[in-house]
């Protein structure tokens, strides 16, 4: 099977403020972006796995977690996983940092 | 979707919803009927309600609200009699039809009431839920005298309790000794020794025959034809399974609602779980296998590969103040058990472990039961005890280490909610937690039953090793980031001086250096609360809400609630309201219940020219802060008020508007007792008498519906200001982080609140410093108008078009 992946740009590294979520759309897909502390950038689909959801790009990040603004999860930024005793998890995407240029492949 | 239906609403059924919610969270549209007016609570828990030393509000597992969050539709109140399996639906005792795809019963159990003259009368009772629980309080107000009829577990919780509620207990016994299905004799004879000198009385090897009175009892009769006389009568005899409805639908019943291993019963997609149900010819009782059979049936219902329930062993234990008991598997002798024992009289201590074939096959443990969990463990697992000592020496100082690092990691440490000795190091580890009360919140251990927190505790002991902090661990810390406490950080914010977030986590040493939703808002809090108007707020430690001065929809979009100071506006305002909900096309315009209008469904980035437009200031309806001042119409038009409501509100809302809270308050003022604005459900109240104000406190018309409790009558309205001042400051000075004023006065106590505020030093005092805090509140609104920096940061719209 042939897998197709696509580079997306979809910023500026400098320009992300850290610990903010950006909301970025390819396609249909809505993804939140967020530059962390330590200066890493991720992103993970922007909408919370609790069944009745919340955007997380309003969400609090701390490390590489960020809270769900409506239900509180906490939910990692690098794998896309609910931390317990919540569970679930939502979808990562990768992310490469060239230069100036961030990108999300797909 | 499917539809689930569920008869009962109790703790094993309600466990296997959210053990199916957890393997398959959208493939069932649930509904539940309860024939109790409540949601699910913790039934173990009623003997501690009985004696005194909890609350209902405190032993609810399932708020209301989790049903709504998880979309289940619940009936409380409402029985389900018939099962229509033809047409697949239930019928419920008011006519309501739901139809199912699967039905579980989960019907639970009833006290079983001996069929004798007289059961019938007014005082005889059954010791089952929480009806019975009041009923008994309520009967050891107006009655002295008591009988528990068993002296079985639940009866001698209950004849303890009781006793805590100041009556005379007599306990009725048909056999020789206590608890004779747990007990041996020796440990039966310490228990009602130590019981007898708490001042239960008993009578053992009594029959019960009738129950004598008129209406109400007035004693009952023996066998033997003795007779004493009772004001309430507790059968305390055993439980017998609800399974009528079963029953009557044509499904095969034995004692209990006949399952088999995948817990089905004898009609196609229709199961049972918990008290009602007979599994290999045992109904089971204690919540433990409970859960489990919750757990093997959702993994049924959801169609995975799904594990045969085989029946478990259980262990018992007592739960009444002062003894500490334990049993568990077979407690008798026959030809092929031998018995280890250690007897102890002078300190009241009784071990016996039972044993056949180098397999423990029962345990007693009386007054020292800190073995139970590894004996049980040895019992379940069936290990062969061959050259192992089964009771430690005397002097086994690190014995709970050394027997935790012997502990296999898929050893059940806590029962009730399956969590392992596994998953709860690693907890420990990934996550740095450093107390009880986080492993707790993190694995769910020691949530139920709460027996194997000193376990829990233990294991905490051994995983941190010298990091081990034995009194940090047992205090609740304000959140997982942290092992302090909500004292210490203020007088540690205090002692050092500290003056941001950021640092109060660097000197603190917080093990995840950029906290948590938590601590970050908490912290805060109370350095706006210490510093007053030194203070700098730092607005990305707020929550979404109060960050971007608006309130989230669950849809992304925010709400926009302009300030309406005591809920009087004017036809300009109304207009102007109207002109811009139409320009930004807003989806819904409603009238809150603080007397306010909400425009909902805006989108973030139209938030600043909204605001711009409507030119009003912010009415905080997102805020942990003054949220409204209602008001009723009052001496300024209405024929029946005595005072001027009106005035008094607006002035109060001028006055608190924007102040940082620990939660949000809410006032009401009304101009007459009839009280139009419902100042008796609000955290300050207002009620207008002749010649002055009445002042309630700590209302709360929410979740934990409260009334208010008069604080203070005053005459003028200079009063009401400087007693509200002084008020609100002591909640903002001694409140934690998000608790409401109502929880607040009971944790205090309104006497101690009186007591600070009859101080006319105190009251100057925390009037200047409630001034001194007011003065650092600029409006938000307009400060984000004014300013391009927070447009670009709070408002700007970061969407990023792919490729652009």
């Amino acid at each position: 099977m042939i897998v197709t992946k696509t580079r997306t740009l979809v910023a500026n590294y400098s320009e992300l403020q850290v610990r903010s979520g950006y909301s970025v759309k390819i396609d249909d897909k809505e993804i939140a972006l967020f530059k962390v502390t330590n200066g890493k950038v991720y992103a993970i689909e922007n909408r919370s796995p609790h069944p009745k959801g919340g955007v997380l790009t309003e969400g609090l990040v701390s490390g590489e977690y960020v809270f769900c603004p409506v239900y509180d999860w906490k939910i990692s930024l690098s794998d896309g996983k609910v931390q317990a005793p919540d569970e679930g998890q939502v979808k990562a995407y990768q992310v490469e940092v060239e230069g100036n240029n961030v990108y999300i492949i797909i | 979707m499917k539809k689930l239906v569920m008869i009962g609403n109790g703790m094993a059924g309600v466990r296997t919803i959210e053990e199916i919610l957890k393997l398959s969270p959208n493939q069932f549209e649930i509904t539940i009927f309860g024939q109790e007016p409540h949601p699910n609570y913790n039934r173990i828990k009623l003997s501690n309600i009985l004696q005194g030393d909890t609350s209902f509000e405190e032993i609810i597992i399932n708020p209301l609200d989790w049903y709504k969050e998880n979309n289940i539709q619940l009936f409380t109140g409402e029985a389900v009699t018939k099962i229509d399996v033809e047409a697949k639906k239930v019928i419920s005792d008011r006519g309501r039809e739901v139809e199912y795809d699967d039905l579980i019963i989960a019907t639970g159990s009833n006290s079983f009431i001996l069929p004798i003259p007289g059961a019938d009368k007014i005082g005889v009772t059954g010791f089952r839920d929480i009806k019975d629980c009041e009923m008994m309080i309520n009967s050891a107000r107006n009655y002295k005298k008591a009988v528990v009829i068993g002296g079985g577990l639940l009866g001698l919780e209950a004849a303890r309790g009781l006793l805590n509620l100041g009556m005379k207990v007599d306990v009725v016994h048909l056999m020789p000794n206590l608890m004779e299905r747990q007990l041996d004799p020796i440990a039966s004879s310490l228990l009602k020794a130590e019981l007898e000198s708490q001042g239960m009385r008993f009578l053992m090897e009594k029959e019960t025959v009738e129950i004598i009175g008129d209406e109400r009892v007035a004693g009952l009769r023996f066998k033997d034809g003795s007779h004493i006389p009772a004001d309430l009568v507790v059968m305390a005899i055993g439980i017998k399974s609800n399974t009528m409805v079963a029953r009557e639908s044509g499904i095969y019943v034995n004692r209990g609602i006949v399952v088999n291993d995948f817990m089905e019963t004898s009609l196609p997609n229709v199961y049972a779980v918990g008290e009602c149900a007979e599994h290999r010819e045992i109904v089971y009782g204690l919540v433990a296998p409970l859960y489990e059979q919750g757990k093997i049936l959702a993994e049924r219902i959801c169609g995975k590969n799904s594990t045969l329930y085989e029946g478990s062993v259980t262990g018992t234990q007592l739960k009444v103040a002062g003894v500490d008991l334990y049993s568990a598997g077979e407690i008798y002798e026959d030809g092929t058990i031998k018995s280890i024992m250690v007897y102890n009289e002078y300190e009241g201590i009784y071990k016996r472990v039972l044993v056949r074939d180098n397999r423990i096959v029962g345990i007693v443990l009386y007054g020292d039961t800190k073995d139970s969990t590894r004996l049980f463990r040895m019992l379940s697992k069936k290990e062969d005890i061959t050259e192992i000592s089964i009771f430690e020496s005397q002097c086994s100082a690190e014995g709970g280490s050394g027997d935790i690092a012997s502990m296999p990691n898929d050893e059940l440490v806590c029962g009730c909610n399956g969590v392992t000795k596994g998953a709860i190091v690693e907890a420990i580890k990934t996550q740095g937690l450093t107390t009880l009360d986080q492993v707790s919140h993190c694995t769910n251990a020691g949530r139920s039953c709460g027996r194997c927190k000193p376990m829990v505790n233990d294991i905490l002991a051994y995983t941190l090793g010298d990091q081990f902090d034995a009194a940090a661990a047992q205090k609740t810390s304000i959140c997982g980031c942290t092992t302090i406490s909500r004292e210490d950080l203020v007088a540690e914010i205090r002692e050092k001086g500290l003056t941001s977030v950021k640092e109060v986590m660097n000197v603190l040493e917080w093990n995840n250096e950029e906290g948590c939703t938590k601590c970050r808002p908490a912290i805060n809090y109370y350095l706006g609360m210490i510093h007053m108007d030194e203070y700098k707020d730092d607005r990305d430690s707020r929550l979404v809400n109060e960050k971007i001065h608006a309130n989230i929809q669950k849809d992304g979009t925010y709400s926009v609630v302009p300030r309406m100071y005591g809920g009087v506006t004017t036809a300009a305002d109304l207009k102007k309201i109207a002109e811009v909900a139409e320009k930004y096309e807003v989806p819904l315009v409603k009238l809150t219940g603080g007397q306010r209008i909400g425009l909902f469904g805006v989108k973030k980035e139209d938030l600043p020219s909204m605001w711009e437009e409507l030119d009003m200031p912010s009415g905080y309806a997102y805020g942990k802060t003054l949220r409204t001042v209602k008001t009723c119409v009052g001496a300024q038009f209405c024929r029946y008020g005595t005072q001027d409501s009106m005035s008094l509100g607006i002035e109060l809302e001028k006055k608190f508007e924007r102040l940082d809270t620990p939660h949000k308050v809410k006032m009401g003022v009304s101009a007459c007792p009839r009280n139009c604005s419902e100042a008796g459900i609000k955290d300050i109240g207002f009620v207008g008498i002749d010649g002055g104000w009445e002042i309630y406190v700590a209302g709360n018309g929410g979740v934990d519906l409260r009334a208010g409790d008069l604080l203070a009558t005053v005459k003028t309205e200079a009063e009401v200001m400087e007693l509200t001042s002084a008020y609100l400051q002591y909640y903002r000075e001694t409140a934690n982080y998000l608790e409401r004023t109502s929880k607040w006065v009971e944790r205090v106590g309104l006497e101690h609140v009186k007591e600070v505020l009859a101080n006319e030093e105190t009251r100057k005092e925390l009037n200047a410093r409630m001034d001194q805090t007011l003065k650092r509140y600029i409006e938000p609104w307009n400060e984000a108008i004014q300013s391009e920096d927070i447009k670009d940061k709070y408002y700007a719209v970061h969407t990023v078009k792919a490729g652009e």
